[in-house]
């Protein structure tokens, strides 16, 4: 079967940057797709695209974005708006400012109703009430009327969700969606999100700096580094045979996949330098960090190659299916 | 929390401010008062034509002018709270009524001025703002400029030039056709015409100023988040604008229209000066001419009220605009 | 006619705090935090009213440099300050005195280039030397207000507590009488000379100045720096004057420009009104005097009445280039 969402060799230009390049994902339909990087790394970027709502200077270069067989970047702007919100949902990253101040919740779910399914306002509400329900916020019936200020930070992501649910989509991207929230909500926000992919068969991608959430919550994984997918895995295969140098950085410097780790064990490592040294550059764009880096990194960027089913890795120096010793504590 | 209980809280703490501003206006303007040159007596019996020390003496003990300082404050607060602004022997009537008679000229005038502007301001900085950066917005940025650089009694005079003088489209003075015995909605028109000028010529200032506002409050909010997730449900860019950012971009807007609100009544003065529009504005004009101090002060007086009142209403505005205020 | 700056809605948002509205009781919000607080960064405020200030003076420069609206101004603005000081030397004579017929139109006569007025004066002389008291009164004005605001706001802003208390409510006491009838009424119980003029127009601007400050320092007063600075035991006047002052400027800069322009416009406003200094030639007493005949000759209100215009119209290019230099989130979506 066709996957629900195809992304073919996606760039995103910037008039003075390329921030996203040659991207290549795909997702099924009820799968979690979780892109993982650091900021910087053009993953929110990527899911802006993907709603076709980048900000006005940036533009997409080249590439398919593919969704049930059609071409987002061919829809003119009408077409595009009848998917947002009702096919293709999105959460962002900051429930604190994401929500309208001066509206009403309620009103902020009912909106999208009305707009897709051309519900009247009591009806709306009605709905609104339930999807309040639906993400699990107590005293469904009296919060509906509250203003965003009036809900914590956890509250107001679960709304988020309540509006991106709200038309059953297909395709759910959440950009980040526990990083504002405190650790103990972090958990509830990312099962209720689970939960309702798999009552609504939704797919999500996830879009995550946070490995931790990947081991759990991903059916597949992708490692973005300055613009490009530098390792594609399943998360077991991931997280026991990390490929790329910058993954196994990344594993290494993340002190919650290590469940018996003690600040007194010695430093976390921690990657030198930062991305924006890969900038402009020639070569791989890692290189400048790399601790493996050799004289012929800085020739070519490295292709994407398949050392395993399954998996994908842009680095030919890569040692073939070792065990990383902190590796074996993962519960996975 | 329902708007009506944030209106309410909201109105009843603006009031308890507004209790010592009121009394520091009214204490300043008793000082004011002292220091102005000549008192009742120096005017009456200037008045009359002549006076011996005598009879001034005796005049000055009649009105409590020989009082200490304090005293007559006393007296002057208690005048005011009788709503007594003192006597004006020029126009031979107490103050309070002189400017009761004149004070719905000057509301009418500002309220047209303000309703122009607030309108045109809106509209010409919400396009501003949709093509920010671009030759539309660069023209209108300039054009705003303009606008606030023009002195409103001179524009009001180039009116006239052009208008009155040129093309006798309009009249260039008065509120009404003096004599004309209109009614209803004739009447009505009739003083239309006579408002276009003057109302025009106060809001051109406001005009720049509520744009540029309008403009910079829009692009503030056109960058916040939550314009992204209208965006991202599917909504038109016309349905973002109208629901999403401009609700909260006047919210600003609002703030800075009452804070005009005495810069207006100025305005007011002199473009009713212009047009001899039969305002508060003209009456201070020729109280200015006739040094009529007492007539002076009471509309500085009254004038300052109404500028607390304007702003415990934009407060007002402000509780039902935005539902973060008064949520202690 | 206010004196309020709508160059830098930013300002405002903080003065309206004098009374605290609850913001985002969830989200680290400071007290000088702007009401609509759900900014994208909550420090974006912070970074461009205060580590702006100095250390991108050059930067700033440079930006104002390349507006072409300021740089019009500027150039205007310099022009009218030379012609301010050469206007005694081209006309020598009283501009209040009879030269010539009167009601010559501009271009009649090559002798007076802009005409005569009534009673014979020339329009010319009379707009050049009308240059000299526009730009006394705004520049004194707008300086004895800036000094006595910023005194003020500094120390309302910087020590808090009851002096803040008193202070403010003096500022809105201030800003809450209409700000012309408050000059008119000053002016005419003082008798009008350029000096009352100057005094009283100083005396309606300081409190926008006042509150633009006090709302700057408190906000600055937290900061890393100036706790630093309170932990090395520096003395009050140099943390206010040192180390918040200098960070506290660029909004103060930006408004001072508009101040001159304001201050400029009032004192047409009053002249025109006959309340100016009458021993002097001023653009507002020649409009004034123009008035009367402006059906036939309005030539006579014309003339003054653009040069008034120009002149405030460059110093708001200068205020809002100033303001797209020093306050670079605004002018980013330019």
């Amino acid at each position: 079967m066709a996957p629900l969402l195809q992304v073919d060799n996606l760039t995103i230009r910037f008039p003075r940057a390329e921030p996203v390049r040659d991207l290549s994902f795909d997702i099924g339909q009820g799968e979690t797709l979780a892109i993982v990087g650091e900021s910087g790394s053009g993953k929110s970027l990527t899911a802006l695209a993907l709603m076709q709502l980048l900000p006005r200077a940036a533009k997409v270069a080249s590439g398919r974005i593919a969704f049930g067989g059609r071409d987002l970047l061919k829809l003119d702007a009408r077409e595009m708006r009848h998917l947002r919100g009702r096919d293709i949902a999105m959460i962002f990253q900051e429930p604190m400012t994401s929500l309208n101040p001066v509206m009403t919740i309620g009103r902020q779910i009912a909106e999208v109703l009305k707009v897709h399914e051309r519900l009247s306002g009591r009806a709306a509400s009605e709905r609104a009430v339930e999807l309040l329900k639906l993400v699990r916020i107590p005293a469904p019936e009296k919060r509906v009327d509250d203003y965003p200020h009036q809900l914590s930070g956890g509250m107001r992501q679960r709304v988020m969700i309540a509006i991106a649910v709200a038309c059953k989509p297909k395709l759910l991207i959440a950009d980040e969606p526990t990083t504002a929230l405190d650790v103990t909500i972090q958990a509830q926000v990312l099962d209720l999100l689970d939960t309702l992919r798999r009552e609504l068969q939704m797919a999500v991608v996830l879009i995550t700096h946070d490995l931790g959430v990947v081991a759990q919550w991903a059916d597949k994984v992708v490692v973005m580094y300055a613009g490009r997918k530098v390792e594609q895995a399943l998360p077991g295969d991931l997280f026991n045979n990390p490929l790329h140098p910058y993954t196994r950085g990344l594993l290494a410097a993340s002190p919650r996949l290590k469940n018996d780790f003690h600040y007194r064990d010695g430093a976390l490592s921690e990657i030198p330098g930062s991305i924006v040294s890969a900038a402009g550059e020639a070569g791989c764009p890692f290189r400048p960090r790399c601790a493996q880096a050799r004289a012929s990194c800085g020739h070519h960027v490295p292709q994407l190659t398949v050392p395993a089913p399954d998996r994908l890795v842009a680095c030919p120096f890569t040692s073939p299916i070792k065990a990383v010793p902190h590796a074996a504590a993962l519960s996975l | 929390m329902p708007a009506l209980v944030r209106i309410g809280r909201t109105l009843r703490r603006t009031l308890l401010q507004a209790i010592p501003t009121v009394l520091g206006i009214v204490i300043l303007n008793f000082f004011l008062l002292q220091l102005a040159p000549g008192d009742a007596a120096d005017v009456m019996a200037g008045e009359a034509g002549s006076a011996t020390e005598e009879s001034m003496a005796a005049l000055r003990s009649r009105f409590g002018l020989d009082n200490p300082v304090l005293v007559q404050l006393g007296h002057y607060l208690n005048n005011l709270a009788h709503f007594s602004l003192g006597f004006s022997p020029r126009y031979g009537m107490p103050v309070a009524d002189l400017i009761a008679q004149r004070l719905p000229g000057t509301l009418t005038l500002m309220a047209v001025a303000l309703l122009i502007a607030i309108l045109l301001g809106v509209i010409l900085g919400s396009l501003m703002a949709t093509f920010a950066g671009r030759i539309p917005d660069r023209l209108l940025s300039i054009f705003s400029l303009l606008f606030y650089s023009i002195p409103s009694f001179w524009i009001g005079l180039m009116l006239i030039v052009f208008f009155s003088v040129k093309l006798g489209w309009l009249p260039s003075g008065g509120a009404a056709t003096i004599g004309s015995r209109l009614t209803g909605w004739p009447a009505l028109l009739d003083k239309a015409r006579y408002m276009v000028l003057p109302a025009t010529s106060l809001a051109l200032f406001y005009v720049a100023i509520y744009a540029r506002l309008t403009r910079a409050s829009m692009l503030e909010v056109k960058n916040q988040d939550f314009v992204r997730t209208a965006y991202a449900k599917g909504l038109t860019p016309f349905g973002v604008t109208a629901r999403h950012i401009l609700r909260n971009a006047l919210i600003p807007i609002t703030t800075m229209a009452g804070m005009h609100i005495g810069g207006m009544l100025g305005g007011a003065v002199v473009v009713e000066t212009v047009y001899s529009w039969p305002g508060l504005g003209r009456l201070a004009f020729e109280a200015v001419m006739g040094r009529d101090f007492t007539v002076l002060l009471g509309i500085l007086l009254l004038s300052s009220l109404l500028v607390i009142i304007a702003n415990a209403a934009v407060d007002l505005v402000h509780a039902w605009l935005d539902p973060r205020i008064g949520a202690r | 006619m206010s004196t309020t700056d709508i160059g830098t809605l930013r300002g405002v948002a903080a003065e309206r705090q004098i009374a605290p509205i609850e913001a985002e009781p969830v989200a680290p919000s400071s007290p000088a935090d702007p009401a609509w607080s759900n900014m994208k960064a909550p420090d974006a405020r912070s970074q461009s009213s205060s580590a702006v200030a100095v250390t991108n003076g050059r930067r700033a420069l440079k930006v104002f440099l390349s507006n072409p609206n300021a740089l019009f101004g500027t150039g205007f603005l310099a022009l009218v300050i030379i012609i301010a000081f050469i206007a005694p030397i081209l006309y020598p004579d009283d501009p209040l005195s009879m030269v010539g017929r009167p009601f010559l139109w501009p271009g009649q006569n090559p002798d007076f280039p802009l005409g005569t007025d009534s009673l014979g004066r020339d329009v010319l002389a009379g707009i050049l030397h009308g240059s000299r008291i526009s730009l006394f009164v705004g520049l004194t004005a707008t300086a004895l207000g800036l000094t006595f605001g910023v005194l003020v706001g500094s120390v309302a802003g910087y020590f808090g507590g009851w002096i803040d208390d008193a202070l403010v409510r003096l500022i809105e006491i201030f800003q809450t009488l209409p700000s012309f009838v408050l000059l008119v009424v000053l002016v005419a119980i003082a008798q009008p000379s350029a000096t009352t003029v100057t005094l009283a127009i100083a005396v309606i601007s300081w409190p926008t100045v006042a509150r633009l400050t006090r709302a700057e320092f408190r906000a600055i007063r937290e900061k890393d720096f100036v706790m630093a600075a309170r932990s090395l035991g520096y003395g009050h006047m140099r943390i206010i004057f040192r180390e918040i002052l200098p960070n506290a400027l660029p909004p103060i800069i930006v408004t001072s420009s508009v101040m001159v322009a304001t201050a400029i416009l009032m004192e047409s406003a009053l002249s025109f009104m006959g309340l100016g200094d009458p021993n002097v030639v001023s653009w507002g007493s020649m409009i004034g005097t123009g008035r009367e005949l402006v059906r036939t000759a309005w030539y006579l209100t014309a003339l003054p009445g653009l040069a008034i215009v120009f002149t405030v119209l460059a110093l708001n290019l200068i205020g809002d280039g100033l303001n797209d230099a020093l306050n670079p989130r605004f002018s980013q979506d330019r």
